[in-house]
């Protein structure tokens, strides 16, 4: 249900029309097809009622009452939101990840556009160079690759000693409650292969004879960067950045494995996914935890909803 | 190096005749130059890797001493430290993480193979209704779903087996998928559907018949990303794999990170290492695939 950082480039492409019904009975024909479909959708339905729609309204539920898991849940009206506003765990994380967001996905995008540029102009090689760049974020939502970040910014690690040797003396970035946060927003910026690919086929997508057109017309590479290929290469924009945005509010492995569970040094990793998975599952404050999802979801799908409103102010679509 | 000596080649070729020799010597330099520094930045990128990749086969006391990547001394002591957790040996984790990711391979291309067949081609009213549900549900944290789903798994005895983590991927809940296959299918010509229902096909045969073996880069697609998504999938098997004898390859590498006290960094990267050649194998096996998948759904 989550997004991988890895997400295979779709493109979202304009509305089907409604298909011309193949049985020219029209009523006989749709009711048939009616049929079929839900035959087909079968699985899906039956998911999205018993896996996603039953436990989001249970959830909902259990929001609003006090539950252990052993005991039956029992109703508190809107404490556990009115907790919300006095627990400073909350707050720290709610921050931490609106910190990791607002950082770290217009950094790996920037990355993810400029290596694009970069790699589009007709390069030989395109293809080594795209995969070598892809390659980390195929890996970079593992544990593995959590732990590896753990040891090279570990106090004798890869980064350290990569500082010595150029004679600056390294900190003990994980266990420095002002740099542990850093050390993961690298890490999301080092995955930027996957919307680099996605801008790459979105690059190729804008015809030649615009360029073409605007050479004729005396246009030089900052033009036409500024008046063709940006314009053109908004929607691949809205799109990565919905993904992606979406992705990091969601972000839970990297700061699990990195502070062992903890959210540490001093909360400053803590996620909120992480205090989401701290209250549910370790201290099994169930209810807690559901309210803390939900506001989650509310703010995602806000975020979402204001990322959408403001696409009509600079999103091109149209020819 | 050959991409250096590709780059020359090219520029060369592409320079019409009357261009003077100083153009494409400029010419020829930038290319250079920015080959370099592509190569410089690839090899930047790749370092951690590589360093892990070094640092699972050098001798622990080396590891953290040595930043280099050529190594002096080569060891299996790492894995050899790694390889039991919890009492099992990690072909054990590698088995688990095999059958879960498998069954969801299985569950995906089952599920969302149908469910994108009937967006994409059948003529229903509820269709734009259940269109617009796929494309929210692709954006929906899994965090809101996940506590009742926890209890409700609870109750019926299911945690520390794997049918938390497979069932839903029958009932199509990656819907990521089916809006992938949607937008595949929807390129297929439907002239090909009208034939086959001129010939007597009825849905079912036309998607068995028809679709299904033109939607073959979709499914490779769909195969390689679940593959991958759940092999690295850590928070839902986090949760529902408690016992070590069910642990996944990323939650026993989460206990081995743990009970660390006693292990080396030499030992931690070598397990991690092992964990990942799985993906690196499908990454270096599957790049045709990838590429054609991306050129399919990505350049419509």
């Amino acid at each position: 249900m989550t997004i991988a950082k890895s997400a295979p480039p779709v493109q979202i492409t304009a509305p089907d029309p409604p298909p011309t019904p193949v049985d020219t009975g029209k009523g006989r024909g749709r009711r048939r097809q009616t049929a079929a479909a839900h035959a087909f959708l079968a699985p899906w339905l039956i998911g999205l009622i018993v896996i996603t729609a039953l436990p989001m309204l249970a959830s909902l539920a259990l929001s609003f009452t006090d539950y252990n898991i052993l005991s039956t849940p029992r109703f508190i009206g809107t404490a556990n939101f009115e907790r919300m506003l006095d627990d400073p765990r909350f707050w720290t994380s709610a921050k931490v990840t609106g910190i990791y967001v607002l950082v770290s996905v217009p950094l790996q995008l920037g990355f993810a556009l400029a290596l694009a540029l970069i790699l589009d102009k007709g390069l030989k090689g395109l293809a080594i160079y795209r995969s070598a760049y892809y390659l980390p974020s195929l890996l970079g939502g593992s544990v593995a690759v959590a732990v590896l970040w753990k040891q090279i910014f570990g106090y004798d690690g890869l980064v350290n000693q990569g500082l010595e040797t150029i004679g600056i003396q390294g900190s003990n970035w994980l266990q420095n409650p002002d740099t542990a946060l850093g050390t993961l927003i690298v890490l999301n910026a080092w995955t930027f292969g996957s919307p680099m690919v996605i801008f790459l086929a979105g690059l190729r997508q804008i015809p030649e004879e615009l360029y073409e057109a605007a050479r004729v017309d005396g246009a030089g590479w900052s033009r036409q960067f500024a008046n063709i290929t940006i314009p053109l290469l908004t929607p691949i924009i809205f799109f990565n950045l919905i993904l992606q945005t979406i992705g990091a509010f969601q972000a839970f492995t990297q700061a699990h494995v990195v502070s062992g569970g903890t959210g540490g040094p001093v909360d400053s990793t803590l996620f909120y996914t992480l205090y989401i998975y701290q209250q549910a599952f370790v201290n099994f404050d169930m209810g807690y935890a559901s309210a803390l999802a939900w506001v989650l979801l509310l703010v995602i799908g806000l975020i979402t909803a204001l990322h959408f409103t403001l696409s009509k102010y600079w999103v091109f679509y149209g020819d | 190096m050959s991409t250096l000596t590709d780059s020359t080649t090219s520029t060369s070729a592409l320079a019409p005749r009357h261009i003077s020799v100083s153009v494409r010597r400029s010419r020829l330099r930038g290319a250079l130059v920015r080959h370099g520094a592509l190569t410089l930045f690839g090899l930047f990128m790749l370092y951690p890797l590589i360093w892990m990749l070094v640092s699972a086969f050098k001798p622990s006391h080396l590891v953290l001493t040595d930043p280099g990547i050529i190594p002096t001394e080569l060891t299996l002591e790492n894995f050899r430290n790694g390889w039991v957790v919890g009492g099992f040996p990690f072909w054990v984790f590698f088995g688990n993480s095999l059958v879960v990711a498998i069954s969801a391979i299985v569950g995906n291309l089952f599920s969302c193979s149908l469910a994108a067949f009937a967006l994409a081609r059948l003529d229903f009213r509820a269709r734009n209704i259940y269109f617009a549900i796929v494309l929210v549900s692709v954006m929906l944290p899994m965090h809101a779903v996940i506590i009742p789903q926890y209890i409700v798994f609870s109750n019926l005895g299911l945690v520390n087996t794997f049918v938390p983590l497979i069932l839903p991927k029958f009932l199509a809940t990656d819907a990521f998928f089916v809006f992938l296959m949607v937008q595949f299918i929807r390129g297929i010509p439907r002239t090909l559907d009208e034939a086959a229902c001129i010939d007597g096909a009825g849905p079912f045969r036309t998607f068995w018949f028809v679709i299904l073996p033109l939607m073959r880069p979709a499914l490779i697609t769909t195969t390689i990303f679940t593959f991958i998504w759940t092999w690295n999938d850590f928070f839902g098997q986090l949760i529902y794999l408690t016992d070590s004898s069910v642990f996944t390859v990323p939650v026993a590498l989460n206990a081995l990170v743990d009970s660390q006290s006693n292990q080396g960094t030499g030992t931690l990267l070598a397990m991690s290492l092992l964990s990942l050649l799985p993906i690196l194998l499908f990454f270096a096996f599957a790049q045709k695939y990838l590429i054609q998948g991306i050129a399919t759904t990505g350049l419509k």
